[in-house]
């Protein structure tokens, strides 16, 4: 892992904004990760199962069919190879990992989709911790395999009644869980959202794919690519792709998502995109960029992929994003089934929706790649079959 | 009117209610039959679409509240037309941080608002509302949990005025059928340089009285009055709190009794 420190603030944003039960637990956890971030069997014991168990490193793969479509050079950061079928794993395993060092029982986390809540559920089973993910209601329904996946894998799936019954309300939940119970369970958060610690400890823990990704196309191309495009919903892949390059004269590129437009109706946004459209304001323990009304209400978000799909975003993202070192775009739903499409015929892969709005944006933009691109293909589309399926009967 | 005052005078009773449950129209109504019956504070909280610190009941409340069109502007016109005790914001950061903090704190000044909890803003957050309420004469109260260790307890302490909010239990809101002995000792570990209120799973007359015995200055109830409105059931609301106050009253003579005789 690098050596940045465990930053609080991000300029303006980030910060700890929870009730006094959590600050304890929050420090507890901040000095576990600094103090394990720099110990070698820790860091020995995680790179191992990253190897074996997860499946590290994974491919940097020249795209050459959709090289030649874009007339530029394009490479695909296969993160959809992990197991589980995304970059989630990278986290889980370390924070899972963390767990067990500071003697925790008892993970819980949140998940939208379910990608996370598996991703949770695997490492629960391999380190052999009690595991509870809570899920919104709506979710539930949407995503019933992924339900069963995490059930099969020893978790217990807690349905979310408040609120949206959807992720928002599924993290408000395992927070107040963590209040009553952090002296057994550790809150296995994830993405880069969230109080201090989770913005720069989940970040350290992905951004192994950005220093692969480094190694690799410098391996390959003897030089740093123009460009590097990923998804956002809470961030985690693309910051886990971006910080390698932070110092370095690359475009980063984060792909938001556009939904039906950049309107809303009520108490939902028709998006998700919070770089973009949302404003400063404080999400689940952090000040960062989010979607609310002119009041303070937090908005419900909208994208065809559930990973997307959070009215908030991780705060150094906000901050890249106002300081125009990440550059933030939006991608429809249109684009990114479009992208889905595209990718699986040209190159047989088959993406997650999420990873489909950095493809598609980039078929769309390929004057904004440069030369030389790395495309973050952060999970595999297997999940995304019944949406897409019923997405062109509609 | 103000907290310092109400504290000097008695070991008050201080009552959460969500604004606008079940309407905007009827708080103000459930708000004096509230202090009719014995509330020496009324802690009125502006509902958030993700109160993080709360329990279902309290939850709930405030999705009936936004619903029924609950806003921040309908919040500061329905606290001014509440009088005859001292009022307590009690919201999260969010919805001032997007008002602005030294416009929320003028809103709650001129509304007759004399004190904010925000749950969600730890001292380490809290430097630029303490100013802007400051500016404005309003209390801005700090919360300590049983984890707070003693050396934070200081600091927070330090930095409070009007009261220090006791979190009597780890966990969100909601009414409980047992105290703690943790919420004892949490009293006995905060100096007593401020008012000490005790609040979260409050819900039954003995308890404020166990509370009052074990040196609390004030208790705070909240879920199990916002169940009873959210029931409608208003005549049972103000036995509640009839019932709190007596015994808290009770437990206030005999121990003025025993520092007589002493």
């Amino acid at each position: 892992m690098g050596e940045i420190s465990c930053e609080v603030r991000f300029g303006r944003y980030g910060g700890r904004f929870v009730p006094e039960t959590l600050v304890q637990p929050l420090v507890e956890l901040a000095e576990a990760f600094e103090r394990l971030r720099a110990d070698p069997g820790f860091l020995g014991e995680l790179s191992k199962l990253m190897r074996t168990f997860a499946g590290r490193p994974t491919p940097l793969y020249r795209a050459e069919n959709l090289s030649r479509a874009l007339g530029r050079t394009v490479y695909l950061k296969r993160e959809d190879l992990l197991h589980g079928g995304a970059h989630k794993i990278n986290n889980t395993l370390g924070q899972g990992l963390l767990a067990r060092y500071m003697k925790k029982k008892r993970l819980i986390a949140e998940t939208g989709a379910g990608q996370h809540g598996v991703a949770t559920a695997i490492v629960g089973a391999l380190l052999g911790f009690e595991t509870e993910i809570y899920m919104g209601e709506v979710d539930i329904e949407r995503q019933r395999m992924n339900v069963f996946r995490m059930e099969l894998l020893g978790a217990r799936v807690i349905p979310v009644r408040s609120g949206s019954r959807t992720l928002k309300d599924a993290i408000n939940e395992a927070l107040r869980d963590w209040a009553a119970n952090y002296e057994s369970t550790h809150y296995l958060l994830g993405t880069v959202a969230g109080p201090h610690p989770y913005p720069s400890m989940v970040r350290e823990f992905q951004r192994v794919i950005g220093d692969e990704t480094r190694s690799q196309i410098l391996a390959e191309e003897k030089r740093l690519p123009d460009s590097i495009v990923a998804c956002v919903g809470g961030g985690s892949n693309a910051m886990g792709i971006f910080t390698s390059f932070l110092e370095d004269d690359v475009r980063l590129i984060a792909v938001e998502a556009g939904g039906k437009g950049p309107s809303r109706g009520g108490r939902s946004a028709e998006h998700g995109a919070s770089l973009g459209l949302g404003e400063p304001g404080v999400l689940h323990g952090a000040m960062t960029k989010v979607l609310q009304d002119p009041y303070g209400q937090i908005l419900e978000s909208y994208s065809i992929a559930a990973g997307l799909d959070y009215p908030g975003v991780g705060p150094e993202l906000a901050h890249l994003a106002e300081t125009g070192r990440v550059k933030t775009v939006m991608a429809k739903d249109e684009t990114a089934i479009m992208g889905f499409k595209a990718l699986s015929k040209l190159e047989g892969i088959i993406p997650a929706l999420e990873s489909a709005h950095a493809v598609g944006y980039a078929i769309e933009h390929p004057e904004m790649l440069g030369e030389l691109s790395v495309i973050n293909i952060s999970g595999r589309g297997d999940k995304d079959l019944h949406t897409v399926m019923a997405h062109e009967s509609v | 009117m103000n907290l310092s005052d109400t504290f000097r005078r008695c070991k008050p009773l201080i009552v959460y209610i969500c604004a606008g449950d079940p309407s905007p129209d009827q708080t103000v109504e459930i708000a004096e039959r509230i202090i009719r019956a014995g509330a020496d504070v009324l802690e009125l909280g502006l509902p958030h679409s993700d109160p993080i610190a709360d329990g279902p009941v309290i939850q709930s409340a405030s999705q009936r509240a936004i619903a029924s069109g609950m806003n921040t502007d309908l919040y500061f016109d329905i606290a001014s037309r509440i009088e005859g005790v001292p009022k307590v914001f009690m919201g999260y950061y969010n919805m001032v941080y997007r008002r602005g903090l030294e416009r929320f704190a003028s809103d709650c000044r001129s509304s007759g608002i004399c004190g904010m909890i925000v749950p969600d803003l730890p001292i380490e957050e809290s430097h630029p509302l303490r100013e802007a309420a400051n500016r404005h004469g309003i209390d801005l109260i700090n919360m300590i949990a049983p984890n707070t260790p003693d050396k934070r307890i200081r600091e927070i302490v330090s930095l409070s005025s009007g009261f220090v909010y006791l979190v009597a239990r780890a966990g969100v809101t909601g009414a409980s059928d047992d105290l703690q002995e943790s919420t004892k000792h949490l009293i006995d570990r905060v100096p007593p340089v401020i008012p000490r209120a005790v609040g979260f799973g409050i819900s039954r007359p003995e308890h404020a009285a166990e509370l009052i015995r074990a040196g609390a200055d004030g208790v705070i109830i909240g879920s199990a009055c916002v169940d009873l409105i959210g029931r409608n059931e208003l005549d049972q609301l103000e036995d509640l709190i009839r019932r709190m106050k007596r015994a808290m009253t009770k437990v206030r003579v005999k121990s003025t009794v025993a520092i007589q005789r002493s």
